[in-house]
């Protein structure tokens, strides 16, 4: 019945491991295949963005592929993209350390470094935990979270976060020793979490249903 | 909020889970999966495979195990044992690992530190340090399960990791490695204060409140612990080793030893809970 379904192409940048995205969807009955080439990304029903390695290599390995005119293209007509830890990342503007433009720009906004100290205090960075989300400034009721409660704890390993221009897409926040950050966001058919769903066991599977239910890939 | 994680860690020598005294004398205790599941289900935040003899063949062969893993087990799991270039990291990331732990290559070669997390990204790169305490007090690295000297010291070593950029590094006391006796809280203490990075203690687990103690006075971000749940899953339940290889006695009297109070990760996380250290439950 596999070809009935909606085609989801989780993006390979080419960093390392897939593997459990993929394994995430296949449970929950998506239709994934893992891709780097340009035409199945235009061709896809919708897109999955990793968060797998650095982010000056994933862009330069896009770039190189091809593949940021494509998924531009795609999110602008429509299809829905879910972007995940340094996925999320990659959908903004600007990263404060690595210079302007150098997103894929469909959300703007900044991707900023955890700060190494907090009033004196030693922030350890990266931000390695399980820790908890709380609703921002949507509800999620109708997100692809709508089977978590406030406070879940979902899985985080990070050194950077995204600051969007207007707020309005904050879905969670979540506070690291102190730091408040935006740790989803939705606007329209983006939707993108700082955590690894994939890593937050029964819960964080969930999303990766909900998503699918929300944009009718199943 | 600040949780702490706690890792199981599972030592695996060909087809078996195992554990030993000091890194060294391998029992085997059962089948790494029936672990590793039943770890899920207790709550446990990661999971760390390690390939206890790789270093002496000078290769990995856990990927049949982590895929495997990989497939029901959705929390991070980190892997390692003979990791030693870019191209052995690309292939355990894609096997499914989500990290890897280097040890013996990284103080062979400490640029590799740099190339892997410049490629892989930093929180992809962990730094295993096997310290040793000697007898004038000073703490040195040692590799291949704390049989290889390497002369380097332990915190300096820790600051250079954290200056090539690794994410995280796991301190193992070899001296209180499967004796149940305590962390050894001062050489943890002293290495969370130098880095900057996330520090995992392991060794010496025997009793909840060691834990307790280390997370409040050795101020580490996470703990590693095998003994005290493997000897409380091999009591509970069954796991059927493969015989073919390795020490079964041991699995078979159903033994632990008296400095171990044993405990599921569910009661440690309890405990810690109600002593006000936020961690998932």
């Amino acid at each position: 019945m596999d070809n009935l379904k909606k085609n989801v192409v989780i993006i390979d940048y080419q960093l390392g491991n897939l593997f459990s995205v993929k394994q995430a969807c296949d449970t929950v009955g998506i239709n994934a295949k893992i891709s780097f080439d340009r035409d199945d990304v235009l061709k896809a029903d919708a897109l999955i963005l990793p968060g797998v390695g650095a982010f000056i290599e994933a862009m330069n390995n896009l770039k190189e592929l091809g593949l940021v005119s494509a998924i531009k293209e795609r999110v602008n007509s429509g299809a829905p993209i879910f972007g995940i830890c340094l996925g999320q990342q990659l959908l903004f503007t600007e990263s404060e350390e690595f210079g302007a433009g150098n997103g894929l720009d469909l959300i703007p906004g900044l991707i900023k470094r955890f700060p190494e100290k907090l009033e004196e205090r030693k922030i350890k960075v990266p931000h390695i935990a399980w820790n908890t989300i709380y609703q921002s400034n949507q509800d999620w009721d109708k997100s692809a979270l709508s089977e978590l409660e406030n406070n879940d704890f979902m899985y985080f390993i990070h050194s950077y976060y995204v600051k969007p221009s207007d707020e309005s897409c904050i879905l969670t926040k979540t506070d690291y020793d102190g730091i408040e950050f935006c740790s989803s966001i939705i606007k329209g058919n983006i939707f993108a979490t700082q955590f690894h769903p994939e890593k937050s066991a029964d819960k964080g599977i969930s999303i990766y249903r909900n998503w699918a239910l929300i944009n009718n890939l199943l | 909020m600040k949780t702490v994680r706690i890792i199981p860690r599972l030592d695996i020598k060909g087809p078996n889970l195992v554990k030993g005294i000091h890194l060294e004398g391998l029992r085997v205790l059962g089948k790494p999966s029936d672990f590793a599941k039943f770890y899920y289900e207790q709550g446990a935040d990661e999971l760390l495979f390690m390939d206890v003899v790789a270093s002496l063949y000078e290769r990995n062969s856990l990927h049949d195990i982590i895929s495997e893993t990989a497939k029901k087990i959705f929390i991070p799991i980190t892997v390692g044992g003979g990791l030693r270039s870019i191209s052995d990291i690309k292939e355990v990331l894609r096997v499914g690992a989500d990290k890897v732990c280097l040890n013996t290559a990284a103080i062979k070669n400490p640029q590799l530190i740099r190339d892997a997390s410049r490629m892989f990204g930093s929180s992809t790169i962990v730094v295993a340090i096997e310290a040793i305490k000697e007898g004038d007090g000073k703490y040195l690295a040692y590799t291949d399960n704390g049989r290889e000297y390497t002369g380097v010291d332990v915190f300096e070593w820790a600051q250079k990791i954290d200056e090539l950029g690794a994410g995280e590094i796991v301190i193992t006391s070899v001296d209180k490695e499967g004796t149940g006796q305590g962390f050894d809280l001062d050489l943890i203490s002293k290495i969370s204060s130098l880095v900057s990075i996330p520090v995992i203690a392991h060794g010496g687990a025997g009793k909840q409140q060691q834990v307790l103690d280390l997370i409040k006075e050795g101020n580490a971000d996470a703990v590693m612990i095998s003994s005290l749940f493997h000897y409380h899953f091999i009591k509970e339940n069954e796991s059927k080793a493969s015989s073919l290889e390795g020490n079964v006695e041991f699995l078979n009297q159903k033994r632990s030893f008296h400095t171990f109070e044993p405990c599921t990760i569910r009661d440690l996380k309890k405990m810690l809970i109600d002593n006000q250290i936020e961690c998932r439950l």
